[in-house]
C-alpha cells in the first residue's frame, strides 16, 4: 500500500519526507527543546501559511491561480480585529461575516474569471489591489482587538497537542472524501486537467471553478482570522508575503500549477516545510543577516530537486508536457 | 487607417483612459495641465516602460518574471557603489557591470525554467528571494551606500532638446524592440514558443536557448531600470524595485499582450505603461488616500480588460 501510495504521489511522499526531516532537526536544535510550548508556538505560524495554502490549492486545482489570497486574507484579518470582540453572540456573528466576507471575495475573483473571461492570474491581481485598498479602510495602520477567550481557545493546546495542528488534520479529514469521492470534488481535478474534456463530459465547468474560487476565498479569509487569534490584531499590509509564500508552498507540496493535480495533504506539507525552514534558521547558528539569504537558498533548492526528475526522461518531448 | 484602428483597439483603450484621467486632473485643477507636467509624466514612465519592456519580452513566452524587483535593487546597488568607488576603472565600469549582473540573473532564471522546467512563477520567486538575502548579507540590513554617477543622472533627470534622456533610451530601447520582434527569426520564435512550445520544437526551434535569451533580456531591461532609478534617487534603497513589479506586468497586459503568451504589441505596452503612470500621478495630485487609491487601480485595470474582451468578442462574432 505504501508503495502504491509513493508511485502515484511521488512529489508529495517526497515533501512529507523533507518535511520530517526539517521538523526533527528544528526541534533538535530548538534551545528549549521538544515541549508543548514550543510545539504550539510552531503550529500557530504553520497553520496561518497552511490555511494559505489551502486557499490557493483550490484556486490552482482548476488550474487557476488567486494572487489575491494575502489580500482575501488582510480583508478578514482587518475586520475580524473590528467586530470579532464583545459577547459571545457578537463573536459568533462576527467571525461569520467574516467568513462570509471572504468567500464573497472569492466568488467575486471567480464570477470576474469565469463571465468575465480574464485570466486568473491578471483578474486576482487586480481584484487583489481592491480588496487590499478595503482592508487599508478598515485599518489604516494596524491594530484593533480580538476576542482574547476565543484566540486562547484556538491557539493554545488540548492536551499536548496544539489546537492549530488538531484544526488542521480535522479540516483535511473532512475533505478528504468530498475532494475524492464527491462529484464536485473529482469535478474540480477534471476542470483542472483539462477543461474542454470535462465539458464535454458533462461537468458543469463554470459551477466548479465559482465553487473552487469561493472555498479559497473561504479558506483565505479562515487564514486571516487565524492570524488574528495569533496578533490579536488586524493589520492591512500583510498580503503580498502571504500570497507568494502560497505559491511556494502549493509546490512544494507537489500540487501542479498547471492543475488537476496534487491534494489539499500536499499544501499543507508545503506551508509545514516553509515555516520550519524559517524555524530553523532562526536557531541555526547562521549570523542573522545572512538568513534571508539562505532561506533563499534552500527554497530554491527544494523547488529544484521537486522538479528534478526531469532530468531523467527519455526526451525533450516529455519534458514539454509537463 | 480603419483597419489600423482595429489592429489597435485593444493598446488605444489604456492611451483613451490616459486622456481621460488628464482631463479629469485638469478640471479639478486647471494648471493641472501643462507642458511640463507631461514631460515630467513621461519620464517617470520611462522607468516602468523599460521595466514593462522585459516583462513584457518574458511573457510572451507564456513565462513570468517575478525577480524583477530585487533585480532592479541589485542593479541599483551594484551601480551606485561601483560609481562611488575611488577608482576611476571601477567607476566606468558601474552601468556595464550592473547590466551584466541583470543578464546573469536573466539567466539563472532560463536555467530553472528551460531546463529543470520548474513554473517561472514559483522558479523566479525563489531567485528574488535570494537576491533579498545577498542584498542583505551586502548592506547589512542598512541602506546601500553609494551614489549615482554623473552619467546615471544625466541618464534619468537630464533632457536633450527638451526631451528627457530616460524617454530617448525607452524610445531606444523600444524601436530595437520591436525591429526585433518583427525582423529577427528570434523574436518570432517568441512569438511561436508563446502559441505552443511544442510545436516550436517539433519545427525545429532551439527553444531552450531562446527561453534563455528571452530571460537575459528581461534581466538586462530590469537593470536598466534600477539604473534609471538610482540616478534619479541619486542612490540604491533597499526594496526600491518593490512597487514596479505590478505596475509593470499591468502595464504589458493592459496594453493588450495575452498572460497566456504569443500574442501582443509592443504599442500596447507603451499605452500601459503610460496608463499606469498617469493613473497613479492623478491619484496623488486628487490627494485620494492609499486604499481608494488601491481599489480605483484594481477597478481600472479590471475595467480594461472587461472592455477588450467585450470588444474581442464582438469581433469574433461579426467575422462569422
Amino acid at each position: 500500500m505504501l508503495r502504491k501510495y509513493y508511485a502515484n504521489n511521488k512529489r508529495e511522499a517526497l515533501a512529507i519526507l523533507f518535511f520530517a526531516v526539517a521538523f526533527v532537526a528544528y526541534l533538535a536544535t530548538h534551545p528549549r527543546g521538544p515541549s508543548t510550548y514550543v510545539l504550539t508556538i510552531w503550529a500557530n505560524q504553520a497553520t496561518i501559511l497552511a490555511l494559505a495554502a489551502m486557499a490557493q490549492f483550490f484556486a490552482v486545482v482548476v488550474r487557476g491561480l488567486d494572487l489575491s489570497v494575502g489580500a482575501v486574507m488582510a480583508l478578514a484579518n482587518t475586520l475580524a480585529s473590528h467586530i470579532v470582540i464583545g459577547t459571545s453572540g457578537e463573536i459568533a456573528g462576527g467571525s461569520l461575516l467574516v467568513l462570509g466576507v471572504a468567500a464573497l471575495c472569492g466568488l467575486f475573483n471567480g464570477l470576474i474569471i469565469v463571465y468575465g473571461r480574464i485570466q486568473p492570474i491578471v483578474a486576482t491581481l487586480a481584484t487583489g489591489a481592491i480588496y487590499t485598498g478595503f482592508a487599508l479602510m478598515l485599518r489604516p495602520s494596524p491594530g484593533g482587538d480580538i476576542d482574547a477567550d476565543l484566540a486562547d481557545m484556538m491557539t493554545y493546546d488540548i492536551g499536548g497537542v496544539p489546537t492549530a495542528l488538531v484544526l488542521v488534520v480535522g479540516l483535511l479529514l473532512l475533505l478528504r472524501l468530498p475532494m475524492r469521492r464527491t462529484g464536485l470534488g473529482l469535478s474540480m481535478y477534471a476542470v483542472g486537467s483539462n477543461e474542454n474534456g470535462a465539458l464535454l463530459s458533462g461537468v458543469a465547468v463554470a459551477k466548479t471553478k465559482l465553487v473552487a474560487y469561493t472555498l479559497a476565498g473561504l479558506f483565505a479569509g479562515l487564514a486571516g482570522s487565524f492570524l488574528g487569534f495569533v496578533t490579536f490584531s488586524g493589520d492591512a499590509n500583510i498580503g503580498p508575503s502571504y500570497t507568494l509564500n502560497t505559491l511556494a508552498a502549493v509546490v512544494l507540496g507537489g500540487v501542479l500549477l498547471r492543475g488537476g493535480a496534487g491534494t489539499l495533504l500536499g499544501a499543507t506539507i508545503g506551508a509545514f516545510i516553509l515555516r520550519t525552514i524559517s524555524a530553523l534558521m532562526f536557531f541555526s547558528g547562521l549570523p542573522p543577516l545572512a538568513q534571508p539569504f539562505f532561506e533563499g537558498l534552500i527554497l530554491a533548492t527544494a523547488i529544484a530537486v521537486g522538479g528534478a526528475d526531469v532530468l531523467r526522461m527519455r526526451n525533450h518531448l516529455e519534458r514539454l508536457e509537463r | 487607417m480603419n483597419s489600423w484602428l482595429k489592429e489597435n483597439a485593444e493598446p488605444l483603450l489604456p492611451l483613451g483612459g490616459s486622456a481621460l484621467l488628464v482631463l479629469v486632473g485638469t478640471w479639478f485643477f486647471p494648471s493641472f495641465l501643462s507642458a511640463n507636467y507631461l514631460v515630467q509624466q513621461l519620464q517617470i514612465a520611462s522607468f516602468l516602460g523599460v521595466m514593462a519592456t522585459g516583462a513584457m519580452i518574458v511573457i510572451l513566452l507564456g513565462q513570468i518574471d517575478l525577480s524583477i524587483p530585487w533585480t532592479v535593487a541589485g542593479a541599483a546597488i551594484i551601480a551606485t557603489s561601483l560609481a562611488a568607488a575611488d577608482h576611476a576603472i571601477l567607476n566606468v565600469l558601474a552601468i556595464p557591470a550592473a547590466l551584466l549582473f541583470g543578464a546573469l540573473i536573466g539567466i539563472v532564471n532560463g536555467v530553472g525554467v528551460a531546463v529543470f522546467r520548474i513554473p517561472a512563477m514559483v522558479w523566479t520567486l525563489a531567485v528574488n528571494a535570494m537576491l533579498l538575502g545577498l542584498a542583505v548579507i551586502n548592506t547589512g540590513g542598512f541602506n546601500p551606500k553609494g551614489e549615482a554617477s554623473a552619467l546615471m543622472i544625466e541618464l534619468a533627470t537630464g533632457r536633450t532638446l527638451g526631451i528627457p534622456n530616460a524617454a530617448l533610451l525607452w524610445l531606444t530601447l523600444g524601436a530595437a524592440t520591436v525591429s526585433f520582434f518583427r525582423r529577427t527569426a528570434f523574436g518570432r520564435y517568441l512569438f511561436a514558443i508563446g502559441h505552443s512550445e511544442k510545436a516550436a520544437y517539433l519545427s525545429g526551434v532551439d527553444t531552450r536557448q531562446v527561453v534563455f535569451a528571452a530571460f537575459a533580456i528581461a534581466g538586462v531591461c530590469s537593470a536598466l531600470g534600477g539604473i534609471l532609478l538610482a540616478g534619479y534617487a541619486n542612490q540604491a534603497y533597499q526594496s526600491m524595485g518593490d512597487p514596479f513589479l505590478l505596475p509593470a506586468i499591468a502595464a504589458v497586459v493592459i496594453g493588450g499582450t495575452s498572460i497566456l503568451g504569443g500574442r501582443g504589441t509592443y504599442f500596447g505596452t507603451v499605452s500601459g505603461a503610460i496608463f499606469a503612470t498617469f493613473l497613479t500621478s492623478v491619484l496623488s495630485v486628487l490627494q485620494v488616500g492609499e486604499a481608494w487609491r488601491q481599489i480605483l487601480f484594481g477597478s481600472f485595470i479590471l475595467a480594461i480588460l472587461l472592455l477588450q474582451n467585450i470588444r474581442q468578442r464582438q469581433a469574433h462574432s461579426t467575422d462569422e
